[in-house]
């Protein structure tokens, strides 16, 4: 459904991305690995149409450089890392921001409303609906945020490192929420570091380094210790059990 | 509930205003003298003097809290004001300018023209600037660096001036008054704040994603080049257009955005009318306030606001930190 193929991207003339191709189908939560600079958050926002880019990037066949922004914003859903919330807006009008590209001149309608409210349950911040969204934790501003973007009900999401900050029952709130919208045929696509989080919770891995795609399928075939030691520069200790891998870092690859 | 409340006090005030004034009219005549009635002196008084001023304190009002809340919203800064972007201060000197050319005298409308043609031409730099590098933070240092600018060429045209009485001429008209407007300054005037009106409300939905962050709001579907585009040209049109025939009148852009606040949603949206309505009524307060205050000589309205305003915002910024942000 998302596909993009050779994309490069420079940012102040250097380059960040180098001939990049990757596509999302419907169904499937895809998780971005890599180190830090590895142009993960640029595969991103490239992704969603926030920065020029060359190559191409299909969304069903329709080019997106030709979309309008509007059209873009109802297809892709894109939660950047940064948690800036500028003013003490209520968590509930933070999350209805999201159907701003659905909606008209008038008020929001009945199903918006409900599209709202039911992605704050899944985001567990329904409790929260009234509060200002500035004096929430860090992870709960995390939460609001997911719930926003869930909220835009697009077939694609793009978050970048959305567990971040978030504690152990809330990351599996929020896995278990991405894994639902997956299960309604949406491709998802997360950025994230906890490699045993990633291994388990995502369809398939990409890892990237240095602006390019250095492997891609599933966690098994490509999480090996090799690759730890050439890409993150760590040494792991990887277990396997019923449910994934374990990933245990044991300290750093020598030739790092 | 804070709308229809705010919309009464700029009807009131804006009564109140018409009766104030050094002819001592009562009020019958005064009604009379406003709707073509009663003896030709209280119909000059009333129609010629009086109506004017009032329509433009209400006008440049709204122009200002307008322009403060919806460039606080753009910005995500709530110490964004309409001077910030260098508007005010470059009309200025283009009215700074047609006094040292001596032009003032020759028309009625060769000062406005020249604070507008200031204000085109800040807007067409900051545009100019905002099209090579679109970062919002850029916009912001434009606006400093040309509000220093034009505040070096206005100190210049001070230093070369020819005689005392035209640097005190132009001290006087930078303080910002409304007295002794005309309807034709209200007919110069009009149009253009309306017209930018319109601009600063059609930004309103942008500036609510704007609430996200910028990366967040562009992937809502918001194009932040047309933003930023509606803004400024809004911003410039009418509150170049108010400095235009007013002078410079600060504080009240910055003032009344954090006075309506607490009151609504937070929502940038949801501030635009009640900070236009707030900013007229506060306008027609001071405008009032300074022909009473001191009874045997008027006092500037742009000295009064910043004498009111900025012990007023310390008081706000230090009650409220949290509030801020």
């Amino acid at each position: 459904m998302l596909a993009a193929r050779n994309l490069s991207v420079s940012l102040s003339g250097r380059p960040i991305l180098h001939d990049v191709s990757l596509s999302l189908q419907p169904g499937e939560v895809v998780g971005l690995l890599g180190p830090n600079g590895a142009g993960k958050s640029t595969l991103m926002r490239s992704l969603s149409g926030l920065i020029p880019f060359s190559g191409t990037i299909e969304l069903d066949g329709r080019n997106l450089a030709a979309m309008s922004d509007r059209e873009r914003a109802r297809e892709i859903a894109f939660l950047p890392q940064a948690r800036a919330i500028a003013w003490p807006l209520s968590v509930e009008n933070v999350v209805r921001l999201a159907r701003s590209p659905w909606r008209g001149f008038g008020a929001l309608s009945q199903k918006d409303l409900a599209i709202v409210s039911d992605a704050m349950e899944a985001m567990d911040v329904a409790a929260l609906a009234d509060r200002p969204v500035t004096e929430l934790s860090g992870g709960e501003q995390a939460r609001v945020l997911a719930a926003r973007a869930m909220a835009q009900t697009t077939p694609v999401l793009l978050a970048d490192e959305p567990v971040s900050g978030l504690d152990p029952a809330h990351q599996m709130t929020m896995t278990g929420a991405f894994r639902r919208l997956a299960g309604e045929r949406r491709a998802i696509l997360v950025s994230l570091h906890d490699l045993t989080l990633a291994a388990r919770w995502c369809d398939r891995l990409v890892v990237m380094a240095q602006g390019r795609i250095v492997a891609e399928g599933k966690p098994a075939d490509i999480m090996t210790s090799e690759r730890l030691r050439e890409v993150f520069g760590i040494t792991a200790h990887i277990a396997h059990d019923e449910c994934g891998m374990i990933f245990a870092p044991t300290g750093l690859a020598a030739n790092s | 509930m804070l709308n229809p409340i705010l919309g009464l006090a700029c009807l009131l005030l804006t009564a109140a205003s018409l009766l104030v004034g050094p002819a001592d009219l009562d009020l019958a005549s005064s009604i009379a003298g406003l709707f073509a009635g009663g003896d030709a002196a209280a119909m000059i008084i009333m129609q010629e003097i009086r109506l004017p001023r009032a329509l433009l304190a209400l006008t440049i009002g709204i122009s200002l809290g307008l322009a403060g809340a919806v460039l606080q919203g753009l910005l995500r800064n709530p110490l964004a004001e309409p001077g910030l972007i260098g508007v005010t201060s470059s009309a200025s000197f283009g009215a700074v300018a047609i006094f040292y050319t001596g032009l003032a005298g020759a028309s009625l409308y060769a000062l406005p023209a020249g604070a507008l043609a200031g204000a085109a031409v800040s807007v067409l730099l900051l545009l100019a600037i905002a099209a090579r590098n679109g970062a919002t933070l850029t916009l912001i240092l434009a606006g400093v660096a040309l509000t220093s600018l034009t505040g070096a060429l206005t100190s210049l045209v001070l230093n070369l001036s020819p005689n005392p009485f035209a640097s005190y001429e132009i001290i006087f008209w930078l303080l910002g008054s409304l007295r002794d407007r005309s309807m034709s300054h209200v007919w110069l005037a009009l149009p253009l704040m309306a017209l930018g009106w319109v601009l600063l409300g059609a930004s309103a939905r942008a500036l609510d994603a704007l609430s996200l962050g910028e990366e967040a709001a562009s992937s809502l579907g918001i194009r932040l080049s047309a933003t930023r585009l509606l803004v400024v040209l809004g911003t410039a049109l009418s509150v170049g257009a108010g400095t235009a025939v007013a002078g410079a009148i600060g504080f009240i852009g910055l003032v009344v955005p954090h006075l309506v606040r607490p009151f609504t949603d937070r929502l940038p949206s949801s501030l635009l009318v009640p900070s236009a309505l707030g900013g007229g009524a506060l306008l027609l307060a001071a405008d009032i306030a300074a022909r009473i205050v001191v009874p045997t000589r008027e006092l500037n309205v742009g000295v009064l606001t910043a004498l009111i305003g900025a012990p007023f915002f310390l008081w706000l910024v230090v009650r409220a930190r949290r509030e801020l942000f």
